[in-house]
Formats: C-alpha cells, structure tokens, sequence
C-alpha cells in the first residue's frame, strides 16, 4: 500500500526526520491562509498524487506570495496529473501540500528496501539526490553506498555513521544524519514498511538535514496490526477495478491489451498471459481468483472483467484441485446466468473431474468455446478475437 | 523424497480444528498421510477426526514422535506457531497460508539461525501448495491424483503452475518423485535453491523441474548452485513474460524491482547456467521428455 507524501512526512517526522514546515490543504481558499500560517517568504505547492516525477509534470509549483499559492492550488486541485509512472490515465489532485521553500545546499538520496537475498533491510544511499535511484544506478553506479542492516538487533549508530560520512557530509551534521537514517530505519521496522525513500535528502543553507520529499510503501499483509497506517489509504489514488478486486478478494492488474482473463493462482495466470502474447494476442488484465476458485469468486470475477470496456474476448482457465471441475462449471454457469457476456468466451478446465466439468458446460445452453490446453485455450482466445 | 516426506513420516496439523485445517486433514489421510493428530491451543485432551488434540506442539511431539506439520493458522498467528514447530523438534514444516507479513517471516528466520544444521527445521512455504511424494505421503493441499509415481523433482512457485506441470508429465506418462511448492511469497521459509540441493542427493529423483516466476533473485541463485554444483539436469519454466515492471501479479513476492528479476532476464542467466529452459507453459512436460531421452 502507498501513502502520499505529506502522510509519509508526518510519519518520518514522528521518528525525528526533520521536516520542513508544511500543511495540507483541499481547497484554494485555504491556501493562502495556510501559506500565511506555515510563514516564510517562499513556498511550494505540491500535488499530492501516488506517483513520484510529479515535478515534471507539472505538479510543483514555487510561489512567492500567499495569493500565488492560492492560485496554484486552484490549478492543480481537480486536476488529473500524468507522469512517466502513472500511464497515461494520470492520477487525480485532490490534496495539496503547501511547504515552506527550503534553501538547498546539497541533494542526497536515501532508500530502505528489503532485500531478498540477505533477507535483511537495505540502506541504499547516494550524494546524487533528486534522480531517481534507477537513474543514479545507471548514471553515477559509483556514488552509490549500502548498508546491510540485521533485523533481530536494528541499525546500529555506527551503520548510520559510515553511511553519513559516506556521503560526505560534514562533521558537525554527521550526528544529525545518523538520528535522520535511524529515524527512517525504525519507521520501515516498526510500522511493517516494504519501502521508504527520501529523495531528496537535503543539507539546507541554514545547515538543517530535511527530507524534503518523502515516499513509503507498506505490507498489505501486515494492515491487520497497522490500522493507523491502513486509515491512510487514498482510494482515488487507484485503479477503481482493482479497488473492486481487492474489496472481493480477487488479485487484479489492469494491463493494456483485449483479452480478458479469468484464472485461478497468480503463476498459472501470469502463465496464461504469457501464452496469450505468445500466440500474437495481449491480456486485458492479470486476474487470479484464488486457488480455490469458488463459485462466488468466479461470478465477481465475471462482473470485474466485464466492467473493463476493452475486453473484447475473454478465457476462463481453471485448474481444479480440491475444488473439482463440476463444480467450477456449475460456478461459471450460474455466473453466467447472473451476467450477460457480449464477447466470445473461451473456457479451459484442467484437473480433478475435468470430463465432468466440460458435460456441464456443454449441456447449459452457455455459448463458449472449449479449449483443452492452455497453448489451445490461448489459441482460440486470439482466433476470436480476429473474427 | 524421503528427506523431505516419506510414508514414515508422522505428521500434526496445527490449527487442527479449524475449517481449513479439518478439511485438508481429512483429504491427506485419504491420500494415505501418516497423520497423527493435531494442535489447538485450549482444546488439548480432545478427539478430532478421531485423532488426538494437543495445547502445544510439543506435547503433540512428546505423544506421538510427530516430526513433521503443517500450517492452518491466521497469518497474524503463522510466525509464532512455525518457531512453536521449530522449538519442539518437528523436522519438517509446510506453512500453507498466504499473507504472512514480510517482517515476521524474517523474525522466523532469524529465529531459526540458533539451531544447529542438522537439527534446525526446514520451512516450507509460506503462500504454497506444500509437498507431494506419489504413492507415499502428502503434506499439503494439491489434488493427489494428478501425480503419477516417477522420478522427476518438481520446485514452484505457483501452486496451481505446479499442477499444471504434473499434469503434462502424467499426460506423458512420466511420473514425480516430489513435488515442493515453495510458496509465492517475497521472503520464504525454503528457496530453490535449498530444494534444489537436497534433490540433488535424492536417490529417487533424476531430473528436476524448476517453475519460477518474475521477481526476486532465487531462480538465479539456484541457476548459479546448478551450474556449480549439480549432475542432474535441471529444466526452468519462468512465469511472467508479459508482466509490466513495478507491479505486483498477485503473489506479494512477484514484482520486477531490480535487474535480472523480469522474466526474459532470468531466462538468459538460467540458460547460462546450462539449465534447459522451457519457452512456453504449455510445453513443460515435453521439454522435461526431451532432456529424458539424451540422458
């Protein structure tokens, strides 16, 4: 799960990053009382979107007076913002950010990650802060410090040290970037975080660390025990589908081409996709309704993938283990007596009582096509869609 | 394989009485599992299935030399009843349920470093089908019959990948020796590498199919291990060809962050590694045939 900037501020802030000075606004005529609140002579006003790159696309501006911030709220509020990281259906402005401006001295990155090989968390850092950590890996690799950190006994101030000296910062902040890389270090350990980046990490002119723009990522599987983070989710921020799937229990990603899937296990479904494209076709979706494939999961997945107005064929794939075949086809037959399907249907089953579950199928007065194989089922789905 | 599961293998189910766990309990001892009862805490002296019910795991090993479980508990209860396994001497632990959080399957692991090689437990899963041995035991929720008695070694990912394999060996008319599901999540209890190892030493096992998937570094690092260390030939199916960076494809561990965790990646390092690569899904069957017949 993503949280917004200004949420991920806050946060870092209670672990002792220093932040700069800010509040969140949703209309242009809080601005400018907020501008006057937070004081200063400069601010920036900063969309709140999930996506990094926003300054690029327009989405931060630098003002000079408090009627300025007000007008550049009223620009960006509403507005759908498009970045190299959102697709180009961009991402809804319905929060605004207004920050004092900071004098900038340095730019530095910092990143935690977990890291799957050592399975331990990872403190990536770099003096080449403001590009994004893929840029700075191809571009300046060199600049580049980790630090493996043990989670059974946490970041020790001497791991924080060499990455603070690493970065070349100067002896008399070296204290205060410690507490700064430990802040974020217990953040991501405390609150079951999968990411946090500040990027940039700043040394002002005034010698003060700040984050001065901030991202988090959190493990869904971990919201049971985080309800103050899980509060923070900003459904507008998301796929409306894939808020429809996750509500229901069902694995959605909306991909770019025709044919729509319904599959059960993520790696048969990533393998369906991968045989659709191979037989000249491209996924409308990635769907896995789970391993079970429970008659209910299969009718919301119907409803799913026929909300997608893309979708101009759709392949069914189960393969039944517990759950047999019969009972996955009288599944997808009462689906479809609940949803009208107005594109060619191609249905494969596989597994436990398979002869039984396709006799079903073929004696509901359903109109599919039945394929045999999962190459087969890929096949025909392309083969309807060309007619 | 029988350094894994065997017909001696004497099996608990912890979260016993539970739905899942009193549904997958039953079908494994229809499949001819040695299960020897279970554990739910607080209903310790009672019958389930007609099978004795244990307070504590190690109790249920006390009573009945239980030495392998199996997992139905919550997620947010997973982390502590696998290091309960762990601490009571049980030698093999297949954790079938999915959204354990990453933090406290890293807690797990660390907690598992204070054992001694020989004496520490293998963890299997979590997010996964388990294991299969045909014909000998099931210490998981795979349909059985779609395995035929063999001796090829199949590791996934996916679990429903895994079927798939086994049914087009079956269709083949080849046969597994095990089958290990090691689960879809980011940080798991055994990787491929570890179950690659121990087919290599397996006597009951000639060639192993390896179903991955994109994300994460395991399938290269096993590539690696095969290339150094291995006489078996190894085949690799890797999932996810057509699947966009950055996002998640339904498994948590899924999802392409750094270099050589797409696909096409892993694909060309594994064939670097002298691994038989199965270019589509639908083919693996056949390609575990082909190494077959120049063996």
């Amino acid at each position: 799960m993503d949280i917004h900037e200004y949420q991920a501020k806050k946060i870092l802030s209670n672990f002792g990053v220093t932040i700069p000075r800010g509040g969140i606004v949703y209309s242009p005529e809080n601005a400018e009382n907020k501008a006057r609140e937070i004081g200063g002579s400069r601010w920036v006003v900063k969309a709140q979107i999930h996506s990094g790159a926003r300054g690029k696309a327009g989405g931060i501006i630098v003002c000079n007076t408090p009627l300025e911030v007000a007008q550049a709220t009223d620009k960006l509020l509403g507005k759908k913002l498009v970045t190299n990281q959102t697709g180009p259906e961009g991402k809804i402005v319905n929060r605004i950010y207004i920050e004092e401006a900071t004098d900038i001295e340095k730019e530095l990155y910092l990143g935690l990650v977990f890291d799957r090989s050592s399975e331990s968390i990872m403190v990536v850092a770099s003096t080449e802060g403001g590009m994004s950590v893929e840029e700075i890996s191809k571009e300046k690799p060199e600049t580049i410090i980790r630090s493996k950190i043990e989670v059974a006994v946490g970041m020790q101030n001497f791991q924080a040290r060499e990455l603070a000296f690493g970065l070349g910062i100067e002896p008399d902040l070296i204290r205060r970037a410690s507490e700064t890389i430990i802040g974020c270090y217990k953040a991501f350990s405390e609150l079951d975080a999968t990411m946090v980046e500040v990027n940039p990490l700043v040394i002002s002119k005034q010698k003060q660390i700040l984050a001065l723009d901030c991202k988090m990522s959190f493990d869904n599987n971990a919201m049971f025990r985080r309800s103050q983070v899980s509060e923070l989710r900003d459904k507008t921020q998301e796929d409306s589908k894939e808020i429809f799937a996750s509500d229901r229990g069902l694995n959605y990603v909306s991909l770019d081409g025709n044919i729509g899937n319904i599959i059960n296990g993520a790696g048969l479904a990533m393998a369906s996709m991968d045989m659709i494209k191979l037989a000249g076709g491209a996924p409308a979706n990635f769907l896995d309704v789970g391993g079970g494939a429970t008659p209910e999961k299969i009718v919301k997945a119907f409803k799913l993938v026929t909300m997608d107005e893309k979708v101009k064929v759709i392949l069914v794939n189960i393969f039944a283990g517990i759950n047999r075949c019969d009972w996955v086809a009288e599944g997808i037959v009462d689906a479809l007596k609940k949803i009208e399907i107005k594109v060619p249907l191609v249905i494969r089953l596989a597994g436990t009582n398979v002869e039984k579950g396709n006799k079903i199928l073929k004696e509901s007065k359903i109109n599919y096509i039945e394929a045999n194989t999962l190459e087969d089922a890929a096949n025909k789905a392309v083969t309807a869609l060309n007619k | 394989m029988t350094v894994l599961v065997d017909k001696n293998s004497k099996i608990i189910i912890q979260g016993f009485t539970g739905k899942m766990g009193s549904f997958h309990a039953d079908e494994m001892i229809k499949y001819g599992s040695n299960v020897v009862g279970g554990v739910t805490p607080g209903k310790g002296g009672s019958k389930h299935l007609d099978l004795p019910v244990f307070n504590t795991v190690k109790d249920a090993v006390n009573e009945t030399g239980a030495d392998a479980s199996i997992l139905f508990v919550p997620p947010a209860f997973a982390a502590d009843s696998a290091m309960e396994a762990a601490d009571a001497g049980i030698k093999i632990c297949v954790a079938i349920v999915d959204g354990i959080p990453s933090h406290d399957m890293i807690r797990i692991k660390r907690y598992m470093r204070r054992y001694t090689k020989s004496s520490k437990m293998t963890l299997v899963g979590p997010n996964c089908a388990g294991i299969i041995s045909p014909g000998k035991s099931m210490l998981g929720i795979m349909p059985g019959h779609i395995y035929k008695e063999g001796r090829i070694g199949i590791i996934s990912r996916s679990g429903t990948l895994g079927y798939e394999a086994a049914q087009q060996l079956k269709n083949l008319n080849i046969g597994v020796s095990t089958s290990v599901g090691i689960g879809g999540d980011p940080i798991n209890g055994s990787s491929f590498r570890d179950i690659i190892e121990k087919f290599e030493t397996d006597d009951e096992t000639d060639a192993i199919l390896m179903i991955g998937e994109i994300g994460g570094p395991q399938e290269v690092a096993a590539g690696e291990f095969a290339k150094e260390n291995m006489k078996k030939p190894v085949i690799a199916y890797i999932a996810g060809l057509t699947a966009p960076k950055g996002r998640v494809m339904g498994h948590a561990g899924a999802i392409v962050s750094a270099y050589g965790e797409s696909a096409i990646e892993k694909v060309e390092i594994l064939k670097e590694c002298g691994i038989t690569i199965s270019k589509n899904p639908s083919v693996m069957g056949d390609t575990v045939k082909s190494v077959l017949e120049k063996m």
